[in-house]
């Protein structure tokens, strides 16, 4: 049955709504102070220790977001804060207008529920990019006084794919909780479930995974145990953004699994391939093209689970 | 276009093969009071948020202002005013800012937008609270505020769901007022409520829900005739010589009963009170009180007394 009318009808004016609230809640402020100031204090850590190997490094810029200068290395660290924020952001988006009982109201006017939902997930991405953005030419700005080099235009090119990625990263987690503010009326139950889901993946399922390759790879040897291994950690949108980073942000690798070998103690070797030679940044999104693919579409599906569950819902609370 | 803003036929709501709402059949004419009043849990709610197309009808047709609510529901929203049973608000904005956002969700320009803000929250008299937060709001501001945001939509019809739910004796008579008002500018309204007594005042004609299905429709005094059939019953309480047998010489009165030492209680074919009051006075007699006409909740209670009363007699 057709339906008079756009779908979207109304999705700026929830989105500038929505992007308000964001942009003026106490739980963002906090939530993007924790990453700034995490966030500078590991590259200005990561800063001190480039500053000795200055001379011998092509792609020095692309250290600030790679190299540990203390603990971890400022990607490790927003792989693991990113989902934390975009959960903090998210996990309230759609129960809190069946708490507050604006639901009704909201929906009584001439909009769709298409334009409510996709509204509040484009201002709540817009508020996480705005945010990662900032942290992004904070560091860039870092960079450029502390080590006293401007970067090259293929380092400028790595690393704002970087940031595209890290939005991408944080808009699966976002699509996530959401789906969680929709399935679940209480805005606590959902926190718990989204950051339940968030923990098991970054923290029990890479601990899972060798016990689980070894029971299912038939008749395995190492090499197809770790295929196996690393086929199921990509369940993890953690995994498959680590995957991106490691080759994005560094031109000398050119494997997802180089890593993963390297690890053990062996090198991947391809024909006529010169060992840690930088590639082009071409083909360095060809190796992570999938991973890439693979983050952006499970954000959609993510969004249409929680679209179908939103249209079915009822409006009463 | 018919002079019919609302037009329900056989409208039916199944959630998992249960009827909620069993085929009901009502309309609505421009500028009318139409109360759908019966208990919590008889289908109102339902009714309105199929009307709306805010809930899938699972059989029948409704119109609302000409439009089909299930294929056309934005023209049927932008041309209706809801407020919710219990109405909420963006607790940390403004009132004025509350109704911002849904002006813009309608699409009124900045100006118009700011102009109708005005206005309306000054005809519900919240003008002077317009920049403060929602959440010092008391339950009577609330759904005031609810109001003008239906008066700001220039609405055709008022949807009020239980208006007067929760509300304290002297915001219910405001909020009532404030509805009375809405008629005045030709606004139809349809309010639901299971507070039967505090309605009937202001509806021109009401349906009344039981178990998902209208079982009484129409005005106050049809309804009225329609179940007491002949009876009224009119207690008088009054103090005289012989007051008993001049009461039961009025014309219409068919049985008098002394309930106690100054309380008659008279059953009368049809509205006897001022020829009562009259014969009161003429005996010399003092008149202290008489009963007001049987209210909408006793023709309510009274029809389902009738029914159980067949019901047994059917049984027998």
């Amino acid at each position: 049955m057709q339906r008079e009318g756009s779908p979207w009808q109304g999705l700026g004016v929830v989105v500038l709504k929505e992007l308000s609230d964001h942009l003026s809640s106490w739980r963002m402020r906090i939530l993007e102070w924790l990453v700034v100031v995490v966030a500078a204090v590991t590259v200005y850590a990561a800063i001190q220790q480039i500053k000795e190997v200055t001379a011998e490094d092509p792609f020095l810029f692309l250290r600030l977001f790679t190299r540990a200068g203390g603990p971890l290395p400022l990607v490790a660290l927003l792989s693991f804060l990113v989902p934390l924020v975009s959960i903090g952001l998210g996990f309230d988006l759609v129960n809190s207008e069946h708490n507050q009982r604006t639901l009704s109201r909201v929906l009584a006017q001439p909009i769709y529920r298409d334009a409510l939902l996709l509204g509040k997930f484009l201002a709540g991405l817009a508020t996480l990019a705005i945010g990662l953005v900032a942290l992004w030419l904070l560091i860039i700005g870092l960079g450029l006084i502390m080590l006293g080099i401007p970067p090259g235009s293929e380092e400028v090119a790595r690393a704002f794919i970087f940031l595209l990625v890290t939005i991408v990263y944080a808009g699966v987690w976002l699509a996530l909780a959401m789906l969680f503010s929709i399935l679940f009326r209480s805005a606590a139950t959902a926190a718990l479930a989204a950051l339940g889901l968030w923990l098991f993946l970054t923290i029990l399922w890479p601990l899972l995974l060798q016990p689980i390759a070894n029971v299912i790879t038939p008749n395995g040897d190492i090499l197809a145990v770790l295929n196996t291994q690393q086929i199921l950690a990509r369940v993890s949108p953690s995994a498959l953004f680590n995957e991106i980073v490691a080759v994005v942000l560094d031109p000398s690798v050119r494997s997802t699994q180089q890593s993963m070998f390297a690890a053990m103690g062996l090198i991947l070797i391809e024909r006529g391939a010169i060992p840690d030679a930088p590639i082009p940044l071409f083909q360095s999104l060809l190796v992570v093209w999938a991973q890439v693919v693979g983050l952006v579409a499970s954000t959609i599906l993510l969004f249409v689970i929680g679209y179908i569950a939103f249209q079915r819902q009822e409006v009463r609370a | 276009m018919s002079d019919n803003l609302i037009e329900a036929r056989n409208l039916t709501k199944r959630y998992d093969g249960t009827a909620v709402v069993k085929g009901i059949s009502f309309s609505v004419a421009r500028g009318e009071i139409f109360g759908l009043l019966g208990p919590n849990g008889a289908g109102k709610t339902t009714t309105i948020l199929m009307l709306l197309g805010l809930s899938d009808i699972s059989a029948g047709t409704a119109r609302v202002v000409g439009f089909d609510p299930v294929r056309e529901p934005l023209a049927v929203k932008r041309r209706v005013g809801y407020l919710p049973d219990q109405v909420g608000f963006y607790d940390g904005l403004t009132a004025a800012d509350n109704m911002r956002y849904m002006a813009r969700l309608i699409g009124l320009g900045p100006q118009e937008r700011e102009r109708r803000i005005k206005s309306s929250l000054e005809h519900v008299g919240l003008a002077d609270v317009a920049d403060k937060r929602v959440s010092t709001f008391s339950r009577g501001m609330r759904q005031r505020l609810g109001l003008a945001e239906i008066l700001m939509k220039d609405a055709q019809i008022a949807i009020l769901d239980e208006p007067t739910s929760g509300l304290d004796p002297l915001a219910t008579v405001e909020l009532l007022e404030a509805i009375r008002n809405l008629k005045q500018h030709n606004v139809s309204v349809l309010l639901s409520s299971h507070l039967l007594e505090r309605v009937q005042s202001v509806c021109d004609r009401v349906a009344l829900f039981s178990g998902g299905d209208i079982v009484l429709m129409g005005t106050v005094p049809d309804l009225r005739r329609q179940v007491l059939g002949g009876e009224f019953p009119v207690e008088v309480e009054a103090e005289g010589e012989g007051l008993r047998d001049r009461l039961a010489m009025v014309p219409g009165v068919r049985a008098v009963e002394a309930t106690g030492p100054k309380h008659f209680r008279l059953l009368a074919d049809r509205d006897v009170r001022p020829e009562a009051a009259a014969a009161v006075v003429a005996a010399g007699g003092r008149l202290y009180q008489i009963s007001d006409l049987p209210s909408l909740e006793m023709i309510y209670t009274r029809y389902f007394q009738n029914l159980s009363n067949e019901g047994a007699r059917h049984a027998a």
